[in-house]
Formats: structure tokens, sequence, C-alpha cells
């Protein structure tokens, strides 16, 4: 089964530019956030497509910075309900439009679902909630922006930290050196389901604004699982975000692919290192500008960086595999 | 009263999905839990055979179940769902957001223990513990007020003046499972008494870019948890009309609280649920004894009738309250305490006795009941004012 990509240009880009921010500015997102640039570029995508849409957020930082009432940085219909249960709650909203459609209450048209949430929201507390709603099947495109960490209580760990990676609650210690598990493998237990699964990153817009479509177009859920940068959190200077992101690809870190069916299609940078693997970059590229992993530099853990290059690489290759199949 | 009254033989769970059938919700999002799942049994039988419109959604939890009821009634659908102890329990975070957000939705409670140790069996605590949540809460004692307090629910919750949610409850097995002789009402009847038709201005919808459920601090907080007070308030004058309107249209007198044999009674019993009816029993026998005792039921647990209760059981020496839940390390039971700051200071008020009884679907005998009346008249007339016992338990 093929998920076709709309292929987006740059003239693209600068006319979408033009259609009007969804997220827009007055925010307290932190200087910097990939949350924001991400919000913005998947809100752009959907309003480009032309269709109605409307926002379900997750707790987390991109719904506290920005709905501090009496304001709302958000030129969209937005609903928030809790931390756990986005998902449901659109499930929600999503049967009672179509309900009062069939009733005739609500004038009937194609409405575009997308829901937001960050990786303590997804990969922790609101996993039930979202493979419950995947399994009915209601219609909605879900955007885990991961950053890696619980960031709006205080940078602590969730099952989306990257291995290594300093948290609040998997502090650099003497014997242990920051997060000890690997991060849950998101999208590859979305795919399971059986379902249109994406990955993308903030640094590739046209990718990412691509996908969003796909998704949206999609009739029933699809998944998205986009990698986002967190200057605060992983300890770099705000104007780094996007270029952290970058490597964040290049070395492998966070591949770019699209998945659905068993069918496993590599995108953008991570398509072109597949074929030239000469040039993926060494994950110290990635970990050496995070002050989040800087501990692992020392020389008593040098042996935990091998480990931790290793099993990027072993993953790696397991979906340069999966993908060249096809 | 119009037409003729059609009777039919249901269970508390029957009723409850029978009703909601007239209702017909636009979204009901439900979770199987006992001895609940009769209604969502009834209710996806409904769907499926096409004899209404609803979206069942059935979801994977309860706290998803009520997430979902949230995301429906924000864009403006009616919306039910129905459980009972874990399960409401579990739905708990997400009640105060349905409150907060000013959600009508209607709660079915098929009361029940909670664990531990696990039991299936009737017990109010699962409700009474939601009494601080803003939502309107009412108890049913049979099938008949089950049927009937699930359509007036939807009335109340949805009224202007109140926009709150609603639950009610009927005791597990007891009411639930117990086949009932119950009066039904036609689809037009309840057409008429809670018409389909809508707004959908101010609601979660494609069309305009409002923001629900935002982060509000300090400065806004406690206005907007005021304002819930004063819909709760209001809820009271809203219910009496609603039932009024009910009774009017049922031929069935609905009222906030339910008064036997009250006017001349010296003592009574205060009691709620499936328990008025044995409380009722007993009085009957006691009158026959030549005891002077009434019976008050609470119909309406929130918002409290103070009002009401006060009036009814006014001139009355002592109350003996039947409370089919559990508390602990508390000053009375449950709604022993919620009489105590109804009554306190007022003129003319009785001495207040609370018996803890029937958990886990223990059976409350009307013998045992009787000696309940004995024990309240020797604390009266040694002269305790209040005094909380268990009963019916082994020592």
């Amino acid at each position: 089964m093929t998920i076709q990509l709309p292929k987006v240009s740059v003239k693209d880009l600068q006319d979408w530019s033009k259609l009007g921010e969804v997220l827009t500015s007055g925010h307290r997102l932190c200087a910097g956030c990939g949350a924001g640039i991400m919000a913005r570029q998947v809100t752009l995508a959907a309003k480009a497509l032309g269709d109605p849409f409307m926002l379900v957020n997750a707790t987390g930082c991109l719904e506290v910075a920005t709905t501090i009432y009496p304001y709302t940085a958000w030129d969209a219909p937005w609903l928030h309900n809790a931390f756990e249960n986005a998902a449901a709650t659109a499930s929600g909203a999503i049967e009672a439009m179509k309900a009062m459609q069939r009733k005739g209450i609500m004038r009937e048209r194609e409405v575009n679902m997308i829901v937001f949430a960050g990786d303590g929201g997804t990969y922790d507390i609101g996993l039930q909630s979202l493979s419950g709603a995947i399994e009915r099947g209601h219609d909605f495109l879900y955007v885990c922006y991961s950053n890696g960490a619980y960031m709006n209580t205080g940078i602590q760990r969730s099952g989306g930290t990257p291995q290594g990676a300093a948290t609040t609650t998997s502090p650099p210690g003497t014997e242990i050196p920051g997060k000890i598990e690997w991060q849950k493998p998101l999208a590859e237990i979305m795919a399971a389901h059986d379902i249109p699964t994406f990955t993308a990153s903030p640094a590739y817009p046209r990718d990412l604004m691509a996908k969003v479509q796909a998704g949206l177009k999609h009739d029933g859920p699809a998944f998205m699982l986009v990698d986002s940068s967190c200057n605060l959190g992983h300890r770099y200077a705000p104007d780094q975000s996007i270029e952290i992101s970058k490597l964040a690809v290049k070395t492998c870190f966070f591949p770019l692919f699209h998945t659905y069916k068993d069918e496993w299609i590599l995108t953008g940078i991570s398509a072109r290192l597949a074929k030239n693997p000469e040039k993926k970059l060494p994950i110290e590229d990635f970990l050496k500008p995070q002050g989040r992993f800087r501990h692992l530099f020392k020389p008593e853990w040098k042996k935990k960086m091998i480990e931790i290059q290793d099993e990027i690489d072993e993953k790696w290759q397991r979906l340069v595999r999966k993908a060249s199949l096809h | 009263m119009s037409g003729i009254r059609e009777v039919k033989g249901m269970t508390g769970d029957e009723a409850v999905a029978n009703a909601a059938k007239l209702v017909n919700p636009d979204v009901v999002a439900a979770y199987p839990i006992t001895p609940q799942t009769i209604i969502v049994e009834r209710y996806s039988d409904f769907v499926n055979n096409g004899e209404v419109d609803t979206s069942f959604i059935s979801v994977e939890s309860e706290h998803s179940a009520m997430s979902a009821c949230v995301g429906a009634s924000l864009t403006g659908a009616r919306v039910f769902t129905a459980t009972a102890s874990a399960g409401l329990a579990l739905m708990y975070e997400i009640l105060y957001v349905a409150s907060g957000m000013r959600c009508p939705i209607v709660l079915a409670v098929a009361n029940r223990a909670f664990s531990a140790p696990i039991n299936i069996h009737g017990e109010c605590t699962d409700q009474l513990v939601c009494r601080d949540a803003s939502w309107v809460s009412l108890f049913g004692e049979s099938a008949q007020e089950a049927y009937d307090e699930t359509i007036l629910s939807f009335k109340i919750a949805e009224h202007p003046d109140v926009m709150l949610p609603a639950m009610f409850g009927i005791e597990g097995f007891i009411v639930t499972h117990a086949l009932e002789r119950v009066e039904t009402l036609s689809k037009q009847q309840v057409e008429d008494f809670l018409p389909e038709s809508r707004s959908l201005k101010y609601r979660f919808n494609p069309d305009d870019k409002m923001t629900f459920g935002s982060l509000v601090l300090q400065d806004y907080y406690m206005e907007i948890k005021r304002q819930q007070e004063e819909a709760i308030q209001r809820a009271y004058q809203v219910t009496k009309d609603v039932m009024a309107e009910f009774s009017e249209m049922s031929g069935r007198k609905m009222e906030v609280i339910e008064e036997y044999k009250l006017e001349d009674a010296e003592y009574a019993f205060v009691s709620y649920g499936a328990t008025a009816g044995n409380a009722k029993a007993v009085v009957d026998r006691l009158r026959e004894k030549g005891e002077k005792v009434g019976a008050l039921k609470i119909r309406l647990y929130r918002p409290f009738p103070s009002l009401d209760i006060h009036e009814a059981l006014s001139g009355i020496k002592a109350v003996s309250i039947l409370d089919r839940s559990a508390t602990f390390g508390s000053p009375g039971t449950i709604v022993q305490t919620d009489l105590a700051s109804a009554l306190y200071g007022k003129e003319n008020v009785p001495s207040l006795h609370g018996y803890i009884n029937g958990l886990g679907g223990r059976v409350l005998t009307l013998p045992e009941i009787e000696e309940i009346f004995e024990k309240t008249k020797d604390y009266h007339d040694i002269g305790m004012t209040t005094t909380t016992d268990w009963v019916g338990y082994r020592k």
C-alpha cells in the first residue's frame, strides 16, 4: 500500500507563507523552540489544502505557552482537554460532528482534524488513548512533537528520551550516565496499527508539509512523529535549533521516512544517506553541541559513546533493509 | 399527562437504555463495567439495528469515555455515557474538566462498591465522593426513577442557566438487574420535552476560530470557578422546574426530595436510592405499632436541597440516616455530614444518627432497620444529638 506524498516546491512555501499564520505571534514559547516551528508548518500545510481544520492539543508546552487566558495565539478552532486524552477527545469531536451532520444539525462537509501532543503525552501517558482511537479508525492526523523529555514540567525523562541524555530524573551521575534505556520505537508501534505513519523534522519543511497533507488526505487515522528540538532542555543556544535538527537526520539519529502496511520509504536526506552511506555523520556530531550529552564526552564514558553509535547504526541498518525491500 | 400509559417490565439498566433511546443522543462513548454493562449492551443493539442516530464510541477505558464525551459535548452534541465504581474513579480527573468546561454530559452510574477488596455489588460511595466535582447529582430508587431521571437529567444539564454535567445513580444489581414495572413515555412526549434542535454558538466547530481549554492562572481561575458555583446553585431551581414539568408530562410526581408520612412524624429515616423503599416499608410496619415515624428520600444530592430538607424535617425529634456508602475517619456518614451542615444553627432541627450499612451489596433487612429505629430513639432519649454507627456486619 503506497502513500503518495504531494510534491511541495519552494514556490509552494512562498505562496503558503502568504496564507496567514495559524499559530500567530505573541505566544510564549521559548525563542528557538522546535514545537512552535513545527506547529506553524503543520497548520500552514493544512490551511493550504483548503478544507476547514480543527486542532486538539494535549497538555504540554505547546498548549500552555499559546493559550494563557484571556489570550490565544491560535487563529483556528482549538481545543485542549487534558494530558493523556487528546486522541480520545478528538474521537468525541469527530463522531459528534458526524452525528450532527447525519441529523441535519450541522452542515455536511469535509473537516480535517489535527491532534498535537508531545512525547510525554504520546510515548507515555497518552499511548493507550491514541492506540484505542486508531483502532476505532477516527479520521485524524496525530502529530507527536518529541523533544525527548517532559520539558514543560522541567526536563524529566520520558519514554522518548534518548539513551545517555541528562534529564532532571535521569541525571548524569557517577554510576549512571543519564538515561539508561533507548527510546520506545513509537513510529513502529503506530505503524503496527496499519495506519500511514510518518517521521518529519521542521528542519526540512517541504518534506514535513508534504507528509502532513498526505496524512490529512488519507481517510482514517494517520500518525506523524516530529523531532522537535528544545534549546532549554537539550542545552544549546536558541539559534542552533534547526542546525541540531538537521544533525539528528544526518547522523541517522532521527531518520525521515513514511510507512504504511509494511512498505517503508525513506525520504529526503535519509533516502540520500541510504544510497551514499559514506555521507552519514558520526553520532558525536549530533551529541556534541548539546549540553544534555556533555557528560558522555568524559573519558570514563567512552564505552557508552561506542554503544550509542552501535545502536544507531544497527537501527539505521534495519530501517534501510526494510526500505530496500520495495 | 397525555395519552395512555404503556407499562413494560424492565431492569434498571434496561430502563436507562430505553429512556436514552428516546432521547437519541448524538454521541454515546462508553466502556463496559459490571453492573452497568446492560446499559451499553442494549444501547449497542439500538445503534446496530438503526433504532437511533447515535455515534457509539466503544472506547478503550472510562478515562477515554469521559474524554470523548467532553470532546463531543464541546462541539455542541448531546452526549450520554454510563459507568460504575472503578470506572467512575478512572473518569474522576475528567469529571472536573467536563464541569469546568461546562459540558452538559449525562452520566448514568450503576452504583457499585470500590476495590479493594474487589466487589461488584451495590454501594453508593462511588457517586457520593464526586460531590465536589460540580456535577448535578441525582439518585433513583427504582427502574422507573432510573427511566425518568435519564430523560430529565438532559433537560437540567442543558438548561442555559446551568450548562453543567449531570449524573444519576441506581444501585448495582439491587436496581440495575431487578426486573420491575416501568411506565414508559412515547417518542413524541420525549421530543416535546427535550427538543433535538439546538444552537452551536460558542461551541468547538470548524467555522469559529475559538480556543477551548486555555491555561488560566491566578488572575482569572477563581472567577471561572465562582461561575460554576453560581451555575450549580441555579441548578437547584432549574431541577425543581424541570421535575415539575416532567411530572406534568408523565403523570408521575417527581420532586427533589420525597416525603413519606412525615406530616405528624416524631422520628424519620433519611435515605436515598433503593434503601428508601425499605425505609418506607419499615415506616408502615412501625406505624402499625403506633410509632409516629416517616421517611425522607433525597433524590437531588447536588446541589444539596438544604431548604427542602430543613422544612421537611422541621419539628422531628431524631433522624436515622441510612447511608449505603463508606467513609473512614469522618465525623459522620457522608450524607449525615451534609445534613449536619445544612441544618446546623437552624430552628427545630432533629438529632442526627448516621448508620453506615449495606457495603458491597450487603442486604439491610427490614428488622435491622427497625433495630436502627430503636437505637435512634435510645440515643435521642439520653440526649445525644449526633452519633454514627456501622450496622449489619460481624464484629
